[in-house]
């Protein structure tokens, strides 16, 4: 498909996802649409074939009042200049989310991100585990409800693996 | 990867060696750890293992109110800390619907592009240092000494600076600071050649860099790569040329470009980069307004009481390692309620596992310490 221009590309993929688009509009000068679950692989393709090839940024917002977490999405398009910024919702006790990874590689890393900092798993991803804290830790620390009282104390194990234990004299 | 990651042992698989490269190796720039998977001197496998310096700086500002924030964001990538600074401090801004005085946006345009001088010369220093160009190590810090001098006459620290306000800066510049800027430029310009000519004309530095760790334009827009690294494989685009801030508007500045994507080419784009953030400088000197540097009514600590923005967006500037981005999302109270820091280098790291595979152990080296990696900036 031809690459199209940026407010172009938003129209074409309003109309050709219209059932899926629960929401749309704008955060300050770049368009946004929040969509259902299921549609956000095959809209995230199709945004890749319509020029929006940087995934700049991907990142999750814990809402517990309202039980979900909100995954954005910004995408931009070196082609057209134009941004656009996807946002889908996944409830709090089920946070399932397909993965992007494969349509933009940026994915792969900030996924992992946002599975361990927030703890929201991404369906599809090749290697999903922690990636900024060691594997075995408990919680998710980005979360509004983490406890961060309760402290972690992390050492090796013999085979070199991370140990993780609340108990201060094992580990550091 | 199924290995055991203990330093020397050999692996089950075939002749593979398993190697832990860091996280205390010289060349790693930091706190990176790479287990490696050897056949021989070429690198089969790897994989990145990061976060010794995750500091939670997401969380942190969660707790804490929104100018208190700046001196810990600055802090996320130390080398080059006026970056994020100015990222933070202008997605405040842009949710206050806050707009800083033109002397404020000069000073902060200086300061970005000083900060951007000495970041690369920091770089200069410890890739030269990485293919055993020592001169280049003592050459680069001898340099940005002299622009960590003028960062801490203008903000009393020579790294972290903590120097952006919501709708300015903290101090004025001091008298007789724009000589000293002149005459620093000057300076920095003449040195620029001088490290060309003895990188650039040396045998050995062309050969571990030319053709090495080629990065396509395809492979660099889909790993999300940005700033000089994308740029020295072609992708023509510089936020401060394409989506201009603070005093960029009215600055006319070329953005070096190359397209073949080697290590040579990082390090050309980056020289160049040197010599066109001297001649910004020069012109933002030459044209600062006179006035004030903050906008009124948010002079002192007034910010603590009136930064409660609301709503949520993406903010973007070109920092020295690429794209530095804050996703801020307020909820109208005195602190932020999510910050997302999008670190630049975190995205490099992704590809250069990639590009590591197949290449000899030593490219590694010069691979790993042409994409400009800060630990700090990956981890936050």
């Amino acid at each position: 498909m031809a690459q199209v221009q940026g407010h172009e590309a938003l129209g074409e993929l309003s109309r050709r996802f219209a059932g899926a688009i629960e929401e749309a509009g704008s955060l300050k000068d770049k368009p946004f649409l929040r969509l259902r679950q299921e549609a956000l692989l095959p809209l995230c393709q199709a945004a890749k074939e319509l020029g929006f090839d940087h995934l700049a940024c991907l990142t999750a917002v814990d809402y517990p009042q309202h039980g979900y977490f909100e995954v954005i999405y910004n995408l931009y398009s070196y082609a057209a200049r134009a941004h656009l910024v996807l946002k889908v919702r996944c409830p709090r006790e089920a946070p399932l989310l397909p993965s992007v990874a494969g349509v933009w590689k940026a994915a792969l890393f900030l996924e992992r991100e946002a599975y361990d900092l927030m703890g929201i798993r991404f369906v599809g991803h090749p290697d999903l585990k922690r990636i900024l804290l060691p594997e075995p830790w408990s919680g998710h620390p980005l979360r509004k409800d983490y406890d961060m009282a309760q402290e972690q104390f992390v050492s090796k194990g013999p085979q070199g693996e991370d140990l993780v234990s609340f108990d201060q004299t094992r580990g550091w | 990867m199924s290995y055991l990651p203990t330093n020397g042992e050999r692996a089950d698989e075939g002749q593979l060696i398993a190697l832990n490269m860091g996280p205390q190796h010289p060349s790693t720039h930091g706190v990176l750890r790479l287990k490696l998977l050897l056949d021989g001197e070429i690198v089969r496998q790897v994989e990145p293992v990061i976060g010794q310096l995750h500091r939670g700086f997401e969380k942190l500002a969660e707790l804490g109110r929104y100018p208190q924030f700046i001196m810990i964001c600055n802090r996320a990538d130390y080398v080059s800390t006026f970056a994020y600074e100015a990222a933070y401090v202008r997605a405040v801004e842009e949710l206050l619907g806050l707009e800083p005085p033109p002397r404020a946006q000069f000073i902060r345009t200086i300061c970005l592009e000083l900060d951007r001088i000495q970041s690369h010369l920091l770089w200069l220093g410890t890739f030269g240092l990485d293919l055993g160009a020592l001169n280049a190590f003592w050459y680069g810090f001898r340099e940005r000494e002299l622009l960590l001098g003028l960062f801490q006459e203008l903000t009393g620290a020579r790294l972290h600076h903590n120097y952006f306000r919501f709708g300015g800066v903290k101090l004025d510049l001091p008298q007789g600071f724009t000589e000293r800027v002149q005459s620093a430029c000057n300076e920095l310009e003449r040195k620029v050649d001088e490290y060309e000519e003895f990188l650039a004309t040396s045998d050995t530095f062309l050969m571990r860099t030319k053709g090495v760790g080629v990065l396509t334009k395809g492979m660099a827009v889909d790993w999300g790569v940005t700033g000089p690294n994308a740029r020295a494989s072609g992708l023509d685009f510089d936020l401060r040329r394409d989506e201009p801030y603070f005093a960029y508007p009215g600055l006319s500045f070329a953005v070096p470009v190359r397209t073949e994507g080697d290590c040579y080419a990082r390090f050309a784009v980056r020289l160049e980069e040197i010599r066109q953030s001297v001649r910004m400088v020069r012109q933002l000197l030459r044209e600062l307004p006179e006035g004030p540097i903050i906008a009124q009514g948010w002079e002192k600590r007034a910010a603590h009481l009136l930064a409660k923005p609301e709503g949520e967006h993406y903010t973007r500037i070109e920092g020295p390692r690429g794209e530095i981005g804050i996703y801020l999302v307020g909820d109208g109270t005195p602190s932020p309620y999510r910050v997302k820091l999008r670190s630049p280098c975190f995205q490099h790291l992704a590809v250069m596992a990639e590009l590591f595979r197949g290449q000899l152990l030593a490219d590694l080296v010069a691979i790993n310490g042409s994409f400009d990696l800060v630990m700090g900036c990956v981890d936050r």
